[in-house]
């Protein structure tokens, strides 16, 4: 197991005996450094006792090894070097929003009453952390204007699942569900849209955005009839843009008897400036990591809380939170004692994510109303001032117009150089850059969308549009092997993702079993 | 605004630059009646300081499990977690990364998943898993919608040693969306004795079951099997892999688990950690983030996100699962967790959580007009007390004990008032176990 | 020769007496780039016309193919789950997706000739 001649460290093409290159080190997987007789832990053995495992008892070996702490640290360090992080650099991932995830919010989220509590203690245990959660849902609804939040959801998608089920738990309500099928779906919206609409039975009817991703109501209302439950809306749009024609799309569904889901992705280009309830939206999901600053963690958890209009709010899923007259709080935790409510089931075993809900509130208690505004106005700010330094460097699908907190470049830009969108971005990763989202939305060809956030200083603005300039000279003067090879500095160069999805290799095998399957 | 770097002198030369006087002029799209110049009903900015003040007191307002003898359980455990794991999932270049989707400038997490995803394979005895999903109960309504997919068939039965809280998750996705589910009753010791049909996709079983219960799973996985269904296995005790069988030998086909106990706090619920695994032959079925081995140009092994056609951005309405995200830091934290482990050290670990369960048991047993009504357990089991489990569990808060879950706060209005759920782990000593038999005995008398 | 003929979703059918033999065309599998995998139907399954038939995927979509024509799958080609990079290679001849028994011919009829596919081609780039 601790055989230095490993592959790794005889890699093809390195220039040194280790396959190292200076603070670049590889690092193979722990499978190949511990052994399984080692543990890394000091566990007590207990006094002698009759086991009551009954027949189950596991004998089995699992071939899992265990480390050090030592090595356990160097390990992961040093595959955490391997990463670039927005604590690295701007990460101007369109749709994304990485922003700056502010360290308070992760020492309030490990204070021992707010990270050591049990989902099912007594309540009379946990009445601060049920506080906690309804501070929060203020300060949602508050923002949006909407007169009630399901905490629960786990992240985005979830929460669309949880906005999508209300609005079918409406219909049925109403008496309707075998005649309204129909979610009319953009065909610039995400693709968890679709796969939501679909999950629940829904058959999805795409309406032709408009060039730009927008959708016109006239679009809305031609495609409405009696089968139509809903529209599923994005806004601001994935191409950065607000949809201007949104109240007016919003009375067309409601006098069809129909309702408005939004997903609330993009909702940090508005928050603190405009309503989403004044706009006739009746569900909403809120990405907590994307307009709240909780990090993403390279790839979770989210937490996706849902605001509901009053139509859709009796139907919230479980828990609800309430509040009697004494100011003794409760987590209602089943139907039967839910009152005037009709919650629609349970979209998890408990409550939802805490531990992203105190990061959230932490944020916003920091940024307060004014603060939660000024950030929405800096990304907005942000973008636009990209695009001013880029406008002349780089196209634009829709002409240069005022964008929201995203700004979209396409690849127009690069033709006739025999680069893509794709080598593209690699050669930003050579500069030091994460790239930016590619070919996302799918409505625009080899889309660049670039989405800045109000973290930016305009210092690390004008670096950032520095270098793209650079690039984008480089390309039109032809310098094609800079972006056909690259990324030629990054801790590998490009991946076989073919190879990995005709071959699939999904966890380790230790040598010897290799040869003899 | 401490969080915001421009300077008013900044926001002038920038709005100069765009050629605009004012910012709102950047939101000319949005019609100007629902332009607000402030949200009412909220306050304004604080200073770090006030806030960890305001947030201080509303924690200071809970009992932290670690504050008294604890002994809660039903799919959320208190463990400890060595300082190490907290470290490496604070590092900036892990909690601070996006999704690897650029993998070249991804490795670290990407390296880790696929660590992660052996690791979860080895100990459910799988041969596939994935990036993780949400927490267990979400893995578990996936597992079913899977099952689904893979037999062609729509209804699940659930075995009645499921979480309810479980079981509702997977009722609520079934209803809206046109699934069907047979409830089986809930009781402790219940038998395996049941019948499917030709139209059950699975069948759902815990183990360790709600009530604590373990035992040999093998019959379900062959009745599921000779009737052209899967066995999905549930854990929701993930340090109990350290201690049975894998549901792998038992023959599931499916096997879902929360994660939590391994690396990660308790939250009050959340965020937590979905393990999801099964058999090769279904892997395309899989939901979720996978990770796979490859190679790059120079011929070096590396890591990627693999077979995503079967995901939402690309599949759109044909997607195994609307799932966009993991819980990507929950399963380092169990990575970490799990590599100071080792298998020696999870066995050992679990070891001393049954002994401690064992010890409880025959503690708590002792006290008159207490039944444990477990036979076989593994860190939890059920008592059986004189008086209705929720008063018993409130009055011993009064004597600082947090003393399990009462049946009734699960089953509402299923009979099971007199019944108490109770888990026992490493962190619980001798005093906790006296300090709780004490308590108890003075309660009931 | 057999009669080839293509869809407007760049599948193919060739037919001798009353088989088609069913892919995608070289266009097809130049569009999606490296076939990583293909799911066959069951032999013996019945098909409508416009039905999905098969799914083929790449590193980056997946894409189903429908069939061409009303009938019952008699014939699949394994060697494609096996090695679907041979999709890639030869898309129009070894590499073929299923065989139907066509239950009505005159499904085929509103089908493009080479010649007329070739056309369609340039006419949508």
């Amino acid at each position: 197991m601790n055989d230095v001649s490993h592959k790794n460290f005889t890699s093809a093409g390195s220039v040194t005996a280790t396959g190292n290159r200076g603070l670049q080190i590889e690092e193979p997987l722990l499978f190949e450094i511990g052994s399984t007789n080692f543990t890394g832990v000091d566990v007590e053995e207990p006094e002698a006792f009759e086991s009551r495992l009954g027949d189950v008892e596991r004998t089995d070996m699992m071939g899992l090894p265990g480390l050090s702490e030592p090595e356990t640290m160097r390990h992961f360090v040093r595959l955490s070097q391997k990463n670039y992080a927005i604590d690295t650099g701007i990460f101007p991932l369109g749709s994304c929003t990485m922003k700056h995830n502010p360290r308070l919010n992760e020492k309030m989220a490990r204070l021992p009453g707010i990270g050591d509590i049990h989902p099912l203690q007594p309540q009379k245990t946990v009445q601060g952390a049920i506080e906690l959660m309804m501070q929060l849902s203020d300060w949602l609804t508050s923002l949006t204007g909407m007169p009630a939040v399901a905490m629960s959801p786990k992240a985005g998608a979830h929460g669309e699942l949880c906005g999508m089920i209300a609005i079918r738990a409406a219909i049925e309500a109403k008496g309707e569900a075998d005649t309204r099928r129909v979610v009319l779906v953009p065909d610039s919206a995400h693709g968890t849209n679709p796969a939501t609409a679909a999950l629940l039975g829904f058959s999805v009817r795409s309406i032709e955005a408009e060039k730009d991703g927008t959708v016109r109501a006239s679009a809305v209302r031609e495609s409405l009839g009696p089968d139509v439950a809903a529209m599923m809306l994005t806004n601001p749009n994935t191409c950065g843009l607000f949809e201007p024609d949104i109240a007016e799309i919003s009375a067309a569904l409601h006098e069809a008897g129909a309702y408005l889901y939004c997903d609330g992705a993009n909702f940090n280009a508005i928050a603190g400036k405009v309503r989403p309830g004044d706009l006739g939206i009746d569900a909403m999901h809120i990405n907590l990591h994307k307009t709240f600053s909780t990090p993403h963690g390279g790839g979770g958890p989210g937490a996706g809380p849902v605001v509901f209009s009053k139509s859709l709010a009796p139907f919230a899923p479980l828990p609800l939170m309430a509040r009697d007259g004494d100011g003794k709080l409760e987590l209602i935790e089943e139907k039967a004692s839910s009152g005037e409510a009709r919650p629609f089931g349970r979209l998890t075993a408990f409550h939802g994510q805490m531990g992203m809900f105190v990061r959230a509130l932490a944020y916003m208690l920091s940024f307060g109303e004014d603060g939660v505004r000024q950030a929405s106005e800096d990304a907005v700010l942000n973008a636009n001032y990209l695009r001013k330094l880029l406008k002349d460097t780089m196209s634009q699908p829709f002409g240069d117009r005022v964008c929201m907190h995203e700004v979209l470049f396409d690849e127009a830009f690069l033709k006739g150089t025999d680069i893509s969108t794709l080598d593209f971005a690699k050669a930003m990763i050579d500069e030091g850059f994460h790239p930016m989202t590619m070919y996302f939305p799918l409505v625009v060809h080899g889309a660049m969308l670039v989405e800045p956030t109000e973290s930016e200083s305009k210092r690390s603005l004008d670096q950032f549009a520095y270098a793209l300039k650079a690039l984008a000279n480089a390309a039109k003067r032809g310098d094609k092997d800079r972006f056909k090879s690259a990324p030629r500095f990054a801790p590998l160069r490009r991946l076989d993702e073919t190879r990995a999805a005709r071959q699939p290799i999904l966890s380790y095998t230790p040598p010897a079993q290799q040869a003899a399957e | 605004m401490r969080y915001l770097p421009h300077t008013a002198e900044d926001r002038r030369a920038m709005l100069g630059t765009i050629g605009v006087g004012s910012v709102n002029e950047l939101f000319a799209d949005v019609p100007g009646e629902f332009l607000l110049d402030r949200i009412e009903g909220l306050p304004g900015h604080k200073s770090e300081m006030h806030v960890e003040r305001a947030l201080g007191a509303l924690a200071a307002r809970n009992i932290p499990a670690g504050s008294v003898p604890f002994f809660a359980g039903c799919g959320a455990y208190k463990h400890h977690v060595p300082a190490t794991v907290d470290h490496i999932i604070q590092r900036s270049e892990y909690m601070t990364a996006y999704t690897p989707y650029q993998p070249e400038i991804a490795q670290g997490t990407l390296q880790y998943l696929f660590e992660f995803q052996t690791q979860v394979a080895a100990l459910t005895g799988m041969e596939v898993a994935n990036a993780s999903m949400y927490d267990g109960s979400t893995a578990a309504a996936e597992a079913v919608l899977m099952a689904h997919r893979v037999t062609k068939r729509k209804k699940a039965v659930l075995f009645g040693n499921l979480h309810p809280h479980y079981r509702a998750v997977i009722e609520t996705i079934s209803r809206y969306s046109e699934h069907d589910v047979v409830d089986l009753p809930s009781a402790p010791n219940a038998e395996f004795g049941l019948e499917i049909d030709d139209k059950t996709s699975c069948i759902v079983v815990q183990y360790p079951g709600v009530f604590g219960g373990v035992r040999d799973l093998t019959p379900l996985a062959e009745l599921a099997h000779r009737n052209g269904a899967l066995l999905i296995v549930v854990v929701t005790e993930a340090v109990s892999f350290g201690a049975l069988r894998s549901p792998g030998s038992m023959g599931a086909d499916i096997v879902v688990a929360e994660g939590q106990s391994i690396g990660n706090g308790l939250n009050f619920g959340g965020p937590y950690l979905g393990l999801f695994a099964t058999r090769k032959k279904f892997l395309r079925q899989m939901p979720g983030r996978i990770c796979g081995e490859t190679v790059d140009e120079d011929g070096k092994r590396g890591f990627v996100l693999t077979l995503s056609t079967r995901e939402q951005h690309i599949r759109r309405d044909k997607a195994t699962s609307n799932i966009c995200t993991n819980s990507g830091l929950c399963a380092l934290a169990f990575t970490v967790h799990m590599t100071l482990l080792g298998e020696t050290g999870l066995k050992k670990l679990a070891r001393l959580n049954h002994a401690n369960a064992v010890a409880l048991a025959d503690r708590l047993a002792a006290v008159p007009g207490v039944e444990v009504v477990t036979p076989h357990f593994f860190n939890e089991f059920t008592i059986r007390t004189p008086k209705p489990g929720t008063e018993i569990i409130d009055a011993l808060v009064d004597h600082g004990i947090i003393g399990g879950v009462p049946a009734s706060r699960l089953f509402p209005g299923d009979g099971l008032d007199e019944l108490i759920f109770v888990a026992a782990t490493e962190v619980n000593t001798n005093e906790d176990r006296e300090a709780y038999a004490a308590a108890l005995r003075e309660v009931l008398a | 020769m057999a009669d080839m003929k293509y869809t407007s979703d760049h599948e193919y059918a060739r037919v001798e007496n009353d088989i088609a033999t069913v892919g995608i065309s070289e266009h097809a599998q130049e569009k999606l780039g490296d076939i990583v995998f293909v799911e066959l139907p069951e032999v013996g399954k019945t098909l409508s016309k416009g039905q999905e038939a098969a799914v083929v995927e790449s590193v980056k979509a997946a894409s189903e193919v429908y069939a061409p024509a009303s009938g019952e799958v008699v014939e699949v080609n394994d060697a494609i789950v096996a090695n679907p990079e041979l999709v890639n290679e030869s898309p129009e001849d070894a590499a073929w997706f299923l065989k139907i028994k066509l239950s009505n011919p005159k499904d085929l009829d509103g089908l493009m000739s080479a010649d007329k596919y070739k056309d369609y081609l340039e006419n949508i780039d």
